[in-house]
């Protein structure tokens, strides 16, 4: 009998062991994964009651949480909520959390890996857990020069500082105020997030890096030319027919330059003096003669189809492939379904700005622990280098050259030499045009690259162009920079 | 499973045959003394498991109310009394009984009480609504049950006389809920009977009789259940009509699948009927015998029954969204897992998670709740008392005296371990979720009560083995 008692004894041991090791699954090693499921509400009430770390822009909060007297003990408040609701995004009690709030969640509750020490001390000692402070790259002057420069204007605006990838403004408009979401009332938050998502123009998204993303139009000639200095097949003197008008192959469709003649004088058209007067018919050829596998390749080594995340993450942008000849040439100059969020076309000048070197684009700035110890520190990565010095300094020139001598004009600062390039892309045959600017400055030592973009035409129809409207915008952002 | 007592030492030296037995004033001494010895130490962990439970509501208290009131009095002091008049109980009832069971018993009872009680302070219920209240009230009953039992079975043996009782009483109260008006179902189980003022599990209580039946009975037909029968692929058969008692069993499990819907149930009076058939007869044709038996009905049961092939798909996609929405699907194992993981190693600390958020946090998800606010290290404890106090159990089996006796010992213990592993198992994944309770945790009456009477069973098993000198060393 007690050799069976010891198998039985055995036997039961091992069903015990089997709950240890069950427990120990859920509780250490699947537990990032159970508190970051979105059905576990657990994570948003515990980073409710507790002291939520503050969100800081320049050493000042723009989301911190303060004391109320009410079952979640603290309310998170928004002091400029307009000019910084696309940054931070919301957090709310029941209909989730975005932009900052979200990316960095677990550091603003306290419950980050890296903070398990403090846990631990706060544990022993009683107190309450604390969340850390989350400082951003946002320079407060640009932000705000960027929001009011695009006014009610409907688009989006962000400044990257080439060097180091650091987001310096982040604006989308229309804009919304979180503080109407992050209230305990659950009936009114409900209400004003209905009301949110019902009104036709997205306030809640974030347009720089998401939404239904845009059609860069001409802004992607830069990406075309890059793509064509780069890979040795074109120089910028190398020419092309110059029509006034382009049926495109296998199609009935006719393409015309903007000014609606030929691109300048001559039966021919260089690269260079194509970019500066922005024609789309020589891009065509060029993008026809360059070929869909080099563009597309090119546009990935600067970040499309890359789920970016800085950190919140961005919508890819795409270039599509398994084009026929038309719509690689519709593509070369940023139609047919080129699609591209702000951050990306920011990214592309960024690049050019950087000497080739693209930087991991981020809002972080560092983590700072409620004892003021650093828990992390943001430190400028590389993201790829797509394009080499020469080519960068190459484009540095002729984009340069488009705004001093080319469509770019309105961009032009007095004693800086500005590098841009202006877009105006088209939605279809009446909706309004979609209206760019994406740029950097100064070209010889380049402290800001910017994407700027108008929808609806900036009410102006068909009949605005990126030049009158996102040019403008561009310039006060780059003087904000240039001013510091 | 050692100890240092000076007991062990002297039922030690009645095996061991190489080292002299104690002299005739030696032994007196010593039966004199050691009782009082073991009861002290009882003492001592006892005054410790009520300091723990007194500390748990006086942290619940401060985590969930930021202040301490007259409601530990009621809690920990309540729980100490009957503790302490337990003991007393055994001071002169039982004096030789084993020192640890009644502590950790305490301990867990206490742990769950607390627990309850942080729950009610979530949910804002007072007064006979609030579940804390019921628990003490339930413990109280069921403490004076097991003390009845202590004072009424003076001879355990006198419990296999009354093997075809307990077999008949066993049967009636499974079978009771499966009657029309008396019968109950809550969530989804009809394993409750509705007796007007409250509701009552009467198949807790059933593995008590089952188990005393089981033990006569296997005594007695031992020897004709180990005749070895045919031979079939290398494993040696039973014989034919051997084969009664097996599937009567087999039967009984399949009908509380099936009409009471709950498998944790089935599976429970299954699996303690293998063990003992096991240990009685050192057959293991009858264990595998068996097993394929249930499986294979479980399997049959898991495509017919809507509601096993539910649980089944609960359990192997838990977070698939639309298991997690169907009703009877997997939100609360999702929910309590939440609750889990939310704790982490170390726990939200008590009165400062969420516990409430998982349905039925206070009985079949207590362990959840426990996790979330203990923690791993929580969890491990509680698990530790477990396998302590089961381990206690089989101790019994080991030195027993009687083979009645041992098998019930046995038998008593592996249900509390096969009840905590089925229920443990189910909140963390390793099996499918059933409706079982975890023993002197979770909320409810039947179950406080039948694991009491358990332990006054253990309690008075292992005062036997230690006030009796072997007379028979085998094996």
């Amino acid at each position: 009998m007690n050799k069976e008692l010891r198998r039985i004894s055995v036997a039961t041991l091992a069903m015990f062991l089997a709950l240890f090791v069950s427990t120990s699954v859920i509780q250490v090693f699947a537990v990032d994964d159970l508190r970051a499921d979105p059905r576990n509400v657990r994570t948003l009430y515990a980073s409710y009651s507790a002291e939520r770390g503050p969100i800081l822009v320049d050493g000042r909060p723009i989301a911190e949480s303060v004391a109320v007297d009410s079952v979640f003990e603290f309310l998170r408040v928004y002091p400029e909520p307009a000019l910084y609701a696309p940054v931070t995004g919301y957090f709310t009690l029941n209909q989730g959390t975005t932009g900052v709030e979200g990316a960095f969640n677990d550091f603003l509750t306290g419950t980050a890996n890296e903070q398990f020490l403090d846990q631990l001390g706060a544990l022993v000692t009683g107190q309450r857990p604390r969340g850390a402070a989350v400082a951003l790259t946002i320079d407060p002057v640009v932000q705000q020069a960027a929001f009011e420069a695009m006014g009610d204007l409907k688009g989006a605006v962000i400044a990257i500082e080439p060097s180091t990838g650091r987001i310096l403004a982040m604006v989308s408009t229309p804009s919304f105020d979180p503080n109407r979401l992050s209230a305990h009332d659950t009936v009114s938050v409900l209400e004003a997030y209905d009301q949110l998502i019902a009104d036709p123009d997205d306030p809640l998204i974030n347009r720089t890096i998401s939404g239904d993303l845009y059609f860069p139009g001409s802004t992607f000639k830069t990406l075309v030319a890059a793509a064509a200095f780069d890979s040795g097949a074109f120089a910028p003197t190398d020419a092309f027919p110059n029509p006034a008008s382009l049926q495109l192959p296998l199609s009935t469709a006719i393409v015309r330059n903007s000014s609606g003649g030929t691109c300048g004088s001559g039966a021919t058209v260089t690269i260079e003096t194509a970019l500066r007067l922005s024609c789309n018919i020589p891009f065509a050829e060029l993008g026809l003669a360059l070929g869909e596998e080099t563009i597309a390749d090119y546009a990935e080594r600067f970040g499309f189809g890359s789920a970016i995340e800085v950190p919140m993450t961005a919508t890819p942008s795409t270039f599509p492939r398994g084009l026929d000849d038309a719509q690689v040439m519709l593509s070369s100059f940023g139609q047919y379904e080129v699609r591209v969020t702000p951050l990306q076309m920011a990214m592309v000048m960024a690049a050019i700005a950087n000497g080739g070197n693209l930087m991991q684009p981020t809002v972080l700035d560092r983590i700072i622990a409620p004892d003021l110890s650093v828990v992390e520190q943001s430190e400028p990565t590389l993201f790829s280098q797509p394009i080499s010095r020469t080519t960068a300094e190459t484009m540095t020139r002729l984009l340069v050259d488009g705004v001093s001598n080319g469509v770019a004009s309105n961009a032009r600062i007095e004693g800086v030499a500005v590098a841009g390039k202006t877009g105006t892309a088209e939605n279809g045959s009446v909706a309004p045009y979609t209206l760019w600017f994406t740029g950097f400055a100064p070209a010889d030592n380049p402290q800001v690259a910017v994407a700027v973009v108008v929808e609806d035409g900036g009410g102006r129809g068909q009949s605005g162009s990126g030049n009158q409207i996102a040019a403008p915008i561009a310039k006060r952002v780059l003087e904000a920079v240039l001013s510091r | 499973m050692s100890s240092t007592s000076p007991a062990d030492a002297r039922a030690g030296a009645v095996v061991d045959l190489g080292t002299p037995a104690p002299t005739f004033t030696e032994a007196i001494t010593i039966r004199l003394r050691t009782p009082a010895k073991l009861r002290n130490l009882e003492l001592v962990l006892l005054l410790f498991a009520i300091g723990i439970t007194g500390a748990a509501v006086a942290l619940v208290q401060l985590g969930a109310l930021g202040e301490l009131d007259a409601t530990i009095i009621g809690y920990g002091a309540g729980l100490g009394m009957l503790a302490l008049g337990m003991h007393v109980v055994l001071r002169i009832t039982a004096p030789d009984a084993d020192p640890f069971i009644l502590p950790i018993t305490v301990t867990l009872n206490g742990l769950g009480v607390a627990m309850i009680y942080r729950l009610d302070l979530a949910d804002g219920t007072a007064g006979w609504e609030s579940f804390g209240i019921r628990q003490m009230v339930w413990t109280a009953i069921a403490m004076a049950i097991a003390i009845a039992v202590l004072l009424i079975v003076r001879n355990h043996r006198v419990l296999a006389r009354y093997r075809y009782l307990a077999m008949l009483v066993g049967i009636v109260l499974l079978l009771l809920p499966m009657l029309p008006g008396v019968g109950q179902t809550i969530n989804g189980a009809r394993l409750w009977v509705d007796l007007g003022f409250f509701s009552f599990q009467p198949g807790e209580i059933a593995k008590i009789a089952l188990a005393v039946f089981f033990a006569g009975y296997l005594v007695t037909a031992r020897e004709s259940l180990s005749i070895v029968g045919r031979t079939v692929l290398g494993m040696r058969l039973p014989r034919g009509k051997d084969l009664g008692p097996i599937l009567i069993v087999w039967l009984a499990a399949m009908a509380v699948l099936v009409f009471q819907r709950d498998l944790g149930t089935s599976l429970l009076y299954f699996g303690l009927f293998l063990v003992m058939i096991y240990v009685a007869t050192g057959r293991l044709s009858w264990v595998l015998l068996g097993l394929s038996l249930f499986i294979g009905g479980a399997l049959v049961a898991s495509q017919v029954l809507g509601y096993v092939n539910g649980r089944f798909g609960a359990w192997l996609n838990a977070f698939d969204q639309a298991n997690y929405e169907a009703i009877g699907g997997s939100y609360q194992l999702v929910q309590g897992m939440f609750g889990l993981a939310n704790g982490g190693l170390i726990g939200t600390g008590l009165g400062q998670g969420r516990p409430d958020i998982v349905p039925l946090a206070e009985s079949d998800f207590i362990v959840a709740s426990l996790g979330e606010e203990l923690g791993l290290v929580g969890l491990f404890a509680i698990l530790g008392l477990y396998l302590l106090l089961v381990a206690r159990g089989f101790r019994i089996g080991f030195n027993g005296t009687d083979d009645f006796g041992r098998l019930l010992a046995v038998g008593l213990a592996f249900v509390i371990a096969l009840q905590v592993f089925v229920v443990i198992g189910g909140v963390t994944r390793v099996i499918p979720l059933t409706g079982l309770t975890t023993p002197f945790l979770a909320a409810g009456g039947s179950s406080l009560v039948a694991n009491w009477i358990i332990v006054a069973l253990l309690l008075r098993l292992s005062d036997t083995v230690r006030n009796q000198p072997r007379l028979v060393v085998e094996d």
